[in-house]
């Protein structure tokens, strides 16, 4: 046997070779080149399945880790559902002009449409995800922060969930209030009616189920980083 | 049947019991994790990403305890080891028929043994990578990621068929259960292990 020194043969043990470890030594080495050139793979994948996943009517190609799809993320029990009626979005904290927002209102607001990748800190991500809705920068604007902002808390009515990014970030041109995404108001389960997205950063700082959005002076740690995600969320190569 | 030949140690049992749980605990947390239809109303997910991340962590502990058994480690070596009538078996539409006489281990247990343990350890491996995302760059969690996936379908499959196999054959959970199996069917599925046992053990 190639590479082990004799070992005196005690005659109960079974002849043969040493397959299992070649299988586990194989799988180890399979799943390290994986990883190192695993995102090009998952790249191609998406590229030719995520048209087909994204519009499967049964549902059964998503049972499969076939291309890049949304994982749907909740960090609360069942969230309860809001609809037009229902749902407030209220602007608070170190502004001069508070306000609440139906959707109706939102809706009324200059909108803005961009194509942009949905990434999560844990590796996955969805490519070219079309994304609608006010800019952040429009909602500040509008309430004045005072000089004494530099932050903003976002939270969001599953009672549970927040988030934060400094208010420079906040203002950038793509990060919005969304009310669409992949071509329809966004779902339920992707966080609607009403959901954060902020492009260039992890999916962990675009809030889902957003209701509330409050300046204050410095970044408060959100439930994801007071659990070890880092406070700032630009994602790094 | 009696069961009158020993075949599993205490100890190779209780690694089996607790790999089992575990097992089952990584398999139900991971379809909660990765199924958004039972994801968003379980929700929770920090906690169930706890539970399956520490059960995973968990899950090869009782595997490296048991080598402190002398039943275990001779177990580990049989598993091991492919004999030329292991490929025959493997290849032989008629398999069961008991021409190809069969050790304690036939070739299928044996490359499910193999297979699941490298699995568990890629997905150990992928899932620390996951888990805690300074230690690697963004494209390693994603390759990481992927891995993650694909490995734990394949896993999942392979415990499908190891309970289905178990399902059909109550002499073969006997013997897990208690350690003791009836020489009849140890005869008919292990015949060339009937012959190397003492007859001593035989006789329990």
């Amino acid at each position: 046997m190639p590479g082990k020194t004799s070992v005196p043969a005690d005659d109960r043990s079974p002849a043969g070779t040493p397959v299992g470890r070649r299988t586990v030594l194989g799988l180890l080495g399979l799943g390290a080149v994986g990883v190192v050139t695993g995102h090009w793979v998952q790249d191609g994948l998406s590229r030719i399945l995520a048209p087909i996943e994204q519009r499967d009517p049964t549902g059964l190609l998503s049972l499969f880790p076939l291309g890049d799809t949304f994982r749907f993320y909740s960090v609360t029990g069942p969230v309860s559902r809001k609809t037009a009626e229902t749902y407030r979005l209220t602007v608070s904290g170190l502004v001069s002009h508070g306000a609440t927002y139906t959707l109706a209102d939102l809706h009324a607001m200059p909108q803005t449409a961009f194509v942009r990748d949905f990434q999560c800190v844990t590796g996955w991500k969805v490519l070219q995800v079309p994304w609608a809705g006010v800019r952040l920068s429009d909602v500040l604007d509008r309430a004045v922060p005072s000089a004494s902002a530099k932050a903003v808390r976002f939270s969001s009515f599953d009672g549970t969930y927040t988030e934060s990014m400094t208010l420079d970030e906040a203002r950038r041109s793509d990060v919005i209030i969304a009310l669409q995404m992949l071509g329809k108001p966004v779902t339920h389960d992707h966080g609607g009616p009403v959901r954060m997205y902020a492009a260039g950063m992890y999916g962990y700082k675009s809030t889902k189920w957003l209701s509330g959005i409050e300046l204050t002076d410095h970044e408060i740690p959100g439930y994801w980083e007071t659990r070890g995600y880092a406070l700032n969320g630009t994602i790094r190569q | 049947m009696t069961a009158n030949l020993r075949r599993f140690s205490t100890a190779e049992r209780y690694v089996h019991r607790t790999v089992a749980v575990l097992m089952g605990t990584c398999i139900v947390t991971a379809a909660v994790l990765y199924n958004g239809t039972l994801a968003v109303p379980v929700g929770h997910r920090h906690l169930v990403e706890l539970i399956h991340v520490y059960s995973g962590f968990a899950l090869p502990v009782p595997m490296l305890l048991g080598i402190a058994s002398v039943a275990y480690r001779a177990d580990l070596g049989r598993l091991n080891r492919f004999t030329p009538s292991d490929w025959r078996w493997l290849r032989s539409r008629t398999r069961r028929d008991g021409t190809i006489r069969v050790g304690k281990f036939n070739a299928g247990q044996k490359l499910n043994a193999a297979l699941t343990a490298g699995s568990v350890l890629v997905l150990l491996g992928t899932g620390t990578l996951m888990y805690y995302p300074s230690l690697v760059r963004l494209s390693w969690r994603t390759g990481a990621t992927l891995v993650h996936d694909w490995f734990a379908l394949g896993l999942g499959l392979l415990v499908i068929g190891h309970i289905s196999f178990a399902i059909r054959d109550p002499e073969a959970r006997r013997g897990m259960r208690t350690g003791r199996v009836s020489t009849a069917w140890a005869r008919a599925e292990h015949a060339e292990w009937v012959d190397e046992t003492d007859p001593v053990d035989r006789s329990g």
